[in-house]
């Protein structure tokens, strides 16, 4: 298959980059809900507009009432979101949430698919459990309980999850912390009790939750898949997520070194336009090749997970942690090349740079993936 | 092609090379007299690599995408991708190397007559005739457009005094591309595009010694060198138009540009960290950190390549692309070559010894430094890149 997009993926392309553009620009969502310190970080008219396109149900099923979308369409739609670094639940519900729920049974789809289908309800997931991206290590436990379970621990860096009305949670409901073996999936609807938010604002102004479970008592239909082997599902969500926010720093590079090129053909010093200095020209001509190596490698990475290949876990790695590192230089680049204009809050450099530093941490930093990379090589 | 004639197509060419590639053609190169070039006075190492080269040769897969009248196969891009992907699979050796192959070809393919297509094509596809590039020269290296080799005209043939320099193997071709002044007045259209006879009278080489030990290439010095306009019906000398060589000189470094930059995977583009804690033994942490940056930048590299070979193959990549594949690409190689030298301690210091294959590791680290400068630099590189992509004023 050609690393190219086809005619279809092309005008997908172009639909999402409008919208984005328009209904998902940042004055008229980032900015405006920051300024108003909107609790959810994001606009729930928009996310019901995102299900009108059909971008909430992208990777669900059609015969689920999806569109049976793969991993390379929903990274089109995340890269234009980081392009124009539009806040929305997309990545933790459409990609992340919805990975998960492929593999529930009729039951859990029936509870939760047509909320997400229709842009009515917005979904999160808890994974990480302390300052850094650890999923080798799940000490959250669900204890059998009668006909249930009973879910005691804590989770960090629950995105969106105040907003959200339902949370995959990955516990462990045998074996030890670090076993790969003896976790399961639960979705644990909002309002249950024994569950507590701590909802925080980050750096890009989305939210975030540090989740305490405190004797949670869920139902037995609450299992996404199998009791214990919940590591299978974790690790399809964690691969879909990873080259998903993979795609969102592509769009997060492009967009910052965009406008970083075009404010180097705008401002003049020295009685030229500060383009023509071969200093900056070189500075932006490296960027541009490590954007575009970061791009291709993640049209590769979800080719291969859309194919099943055996390799797309491995690359799912080289792409979020080759991003990363490309994302992190368009944006410090950015703000350098800006001059003193690109450290105020009236431009919107800044704001690629905060939203780089959210994504760097979700689901894995580079140093993370870098050395998954080793491992999965064998040294 | 629909997938299935594409699967079909994959199978067979499974099976063919696993009937015409013999074992010893699967081996990584390990010295130059692995790689076979071709030309007049070429010789085979062994009789795996003559096998080998006959039977791509017979089958078009010397130059796979070339029309089969000139000595290609004539496969789509598609098929082409499926022989690479199947050759790379089985670590087949290109049956033949060259700067025909990979520089004159495709400008011949896009500017050449009938008759020099007819004609160099089908020899250079055969291996019968190894070429040089004669562009560089003492006071026009990165600013190339200066180059003043002159051609007087006389009427049906030139004489052409002057001197290349860095002119790779110009000591074992058997035929020059040449970029010649035919017009002193005009820089840009005063250039003419010559093929001639590295036999003719008048011309001399003189190989240089580089930092690895080894001579590979040239100064190349042009006395009174007589080259007719014309070697028959339409096989004119020139390639493009009199003065107009300028053209045909910036499309050939583009192929150029693309072969350096190591796009068709390969060595260049593969991960290191495994190979070498393997070979040598601890690795210090912090140099496996670096190892697994390194690979990460490599195979992402590698995805890359696939993805400029399939855009261009379209017409999807902008034209300027090569000159980033070839500022990555060599910069990469560069950087794994430290890395393996890093990794290979006091081992990789060995200059001549039999255990490293005479000193092939030390050898090949200095002979990667070239290749940021080969071809045009990493900073003439960056300056296309302003100019042509980004569109930077003044570059
Ligand atoms: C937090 C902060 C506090 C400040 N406080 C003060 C203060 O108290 N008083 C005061 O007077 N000023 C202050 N400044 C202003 C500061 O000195 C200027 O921002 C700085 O000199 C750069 O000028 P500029 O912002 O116009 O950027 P520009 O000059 O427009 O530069 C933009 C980019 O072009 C590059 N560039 C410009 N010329 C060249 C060249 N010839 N070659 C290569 N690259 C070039 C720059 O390096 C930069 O990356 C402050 C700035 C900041 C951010
Ligand atoms: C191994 C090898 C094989 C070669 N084979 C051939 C061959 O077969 N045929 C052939 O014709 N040539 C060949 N060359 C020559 C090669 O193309 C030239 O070396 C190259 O174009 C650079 O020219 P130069 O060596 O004169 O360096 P210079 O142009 O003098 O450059 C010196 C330094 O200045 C920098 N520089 C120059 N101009 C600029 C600018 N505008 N902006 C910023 N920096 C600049 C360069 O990047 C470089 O770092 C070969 C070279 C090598 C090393």
């Amino acid at each position: 298959m050609p690393l190219y997009y086809d005619d279809d993926q092309t005008m997908l392309a172009d639909t999402a980059g409008q919208f984005m553009a328009e209904e998902g620009s940042i004055k008229n969502q980032l900015r405006h809900w920051r300024d108003r310190e909107c609790k959810d970080g994001f606009g729930h008219a928009l996310w019901k507009q995102f299900a009108e396109m059909g971008f909430t149900g992208m990777l669900v099923d059609e015969d689920d009432g999806g569109l049976g979308m793969g991993q390379v369409e929903a990274n089109i739609v995340l890269e234009e979101i980081g392009r124009n670094l539009t806040p929305s639940p997309f990545l933790s519900s459409s990609v992340l949430a919805a990975t998960a729920l492929k593999h529930g049974s009729n039951d859990v789809k029936g509870r939760w698919l047509p909320g997400l289908l229709a842009g009515d309800k917005v979904y999160g997931v808890a994974i990480d459990e302390g300052r850094k991206h650890r999923p080798e290590r799940i000490a959250c436990k669900a204890e059998k309980s009668g006909n249930g379970f009973k879910l005691t621990g804590k989770k960090d860096f629950v995105v969106y999850g105040a907003s959200s009305e339902m949370i995959v949670v990955a516990a462990r409901t045998s074996g030890d912390d670090s076993d790969r073996d003896g976790l399961t999936l639960f979705a644990v609807p909002q309002d249950t009790a024994g569950m507590s938010h701590d909802s925080v604002r980050l750096v890009d102004s989305s939210m975030a939750s540090h989740v305490t479970f405190d004797g949670v008592e869920l139902d037995g239909d609450a299992v996404i898949g199998e009791v214990d082997n919940g590591r299978e599902v974790l690790d399809a969500m964690l691969m879909a997520g990873r080259v998903g926010s993979a795609a969102e720093g592509v769009g997060v590079a492009r967009g910052a070194m965009d406008m970083t090129v075009d404010y180097l053909k705008q401002r003049k010093q020295f009685g030229r336009v500060i383009g023509e200095f071969q200093a900056l020209q070189h500075r932006a001509a490296h960027l541009y090749s490590e954007v575009e190596i970061a791009r291709a490698v993640t049209v590769k990475a979800a080719q291969l997970l859309d194919a099943g290949s055996e390799k797309a876990d491995l690359m799912a790695s080289v792409a979020k942690a080759k991003v990363a590192k490309v994302a992190g230089l368009a944006v410090r680049e950015g703000v350098q090349m800006h001059g003193g204009i690109g450290m105020t809050d009236e431009y919107d450099i800044g704001l690629y740079m905060k939203r780089d530093r959210a994504l760097q941490e979700f689901l894995g930093d580079q140093y993370y993936h870098a050395g998954r990379v080793a491992e999965m090589s064998g040294y | 092609m629909s997938d299935s004639d594409l699967e079909s197509f994959r199978a067979e060419t499974r099976a063919w090379l696993e009937a015409n590639c013999p074992p010893e053609m699967r081996e990584p190169v390990r010295d130059e007299d692995d790689i076979y070039w071709g030309g007049r006075n070429a010789t085979f190492k062994n009789d795996a690599q003559k096998a080998w080269f006959e039977a791509a040769r017979d089958k078009g897969y010397t130059v796979p995408a070339w029309p089969k009248e000139y000595g290609g196969a004539g496969l789509s891009p598609a098929q082409a991708k499926v022989l690479r992907e199947e050759m790379s699979a089985i670590g087949a050796r290109p049956p033949l190397s060259s700067f025909g192959i990979w520089m004159l070809g495709p400008a011949l393919l896009h500017f050449g007559t009938e008759g020099q297509k007819q004609r160099f094509l089908n020899e250079i596809a055969r291996g019968e005739i190894r070429w040089c590039q004669g562009y560089s020269e003492p006071g026009s290296g990165s600013d190339l457009v200066s180059l003043q080799t002159f051609g007087e005209d006389k009427g049906d043939h030139w004489v052409v005094n002057g001197q290349k320099v860095w002119t790779s193997y110009a000591d074992k071709a058997d035929w020059i591309f040449c970029l010649v002044r035919t017009d002193k007045d005009d820089k840009y259209r005063g250039i003419t595009f010559m093929l001639y006879d590295m036999a003719s009278e008048g011309v001399s080489t003189k190989p240089i010694l580089l930092i690895s030990g080894n001579s590979p290439f040239c100064e190349t010095f042009f006395d009174d060198v007589t080259v007719p306009k014309s070697y028959g019906e339409d096989v004119p000398a020139y390639v493009g138009e009199i003065n107009r060589g300028w053209d045909v000189a910036k499309y050939l470094l583009g192929h150029e540009r693309e072969m350096i930059s190591g796009a068709d995977g390969g060595d260049r583009t593969s991960a290191i960290g495994a190979a070498l804690a393997r070979a040598n033994g601890e690795i210090d942490p912090v140099l496996r950190a670096e190892l697994a940056q390194f690979d990460v930048d490599a195979l992402a590299y590698a995805a890359m390549g696939e993805k400029f070979l399939d855009e261009i193959k379209v017409g999807k990549a902008h034209p300027a692309q090569p000159n980033m594949m070839k500022y990555a690409g060599t910069e990469l190689n560069k950087r794994r070559h430290e890395l393996m030298m890093a990794a290979g301690g006091s081992h990789a210091l060995e200059w001549d010894s039999e255990e490293t294959s005479g000193g092939k590791p030390s050898r090949n680290w200095l002979r990667t430094k070239a290749n940021s400068i080969e071809g045009g630099t990493s900073e003439v590189m960056l300056n296309v890149i302003s100019k042509r992509i980004l569109e930077l004023p003044g570059a």
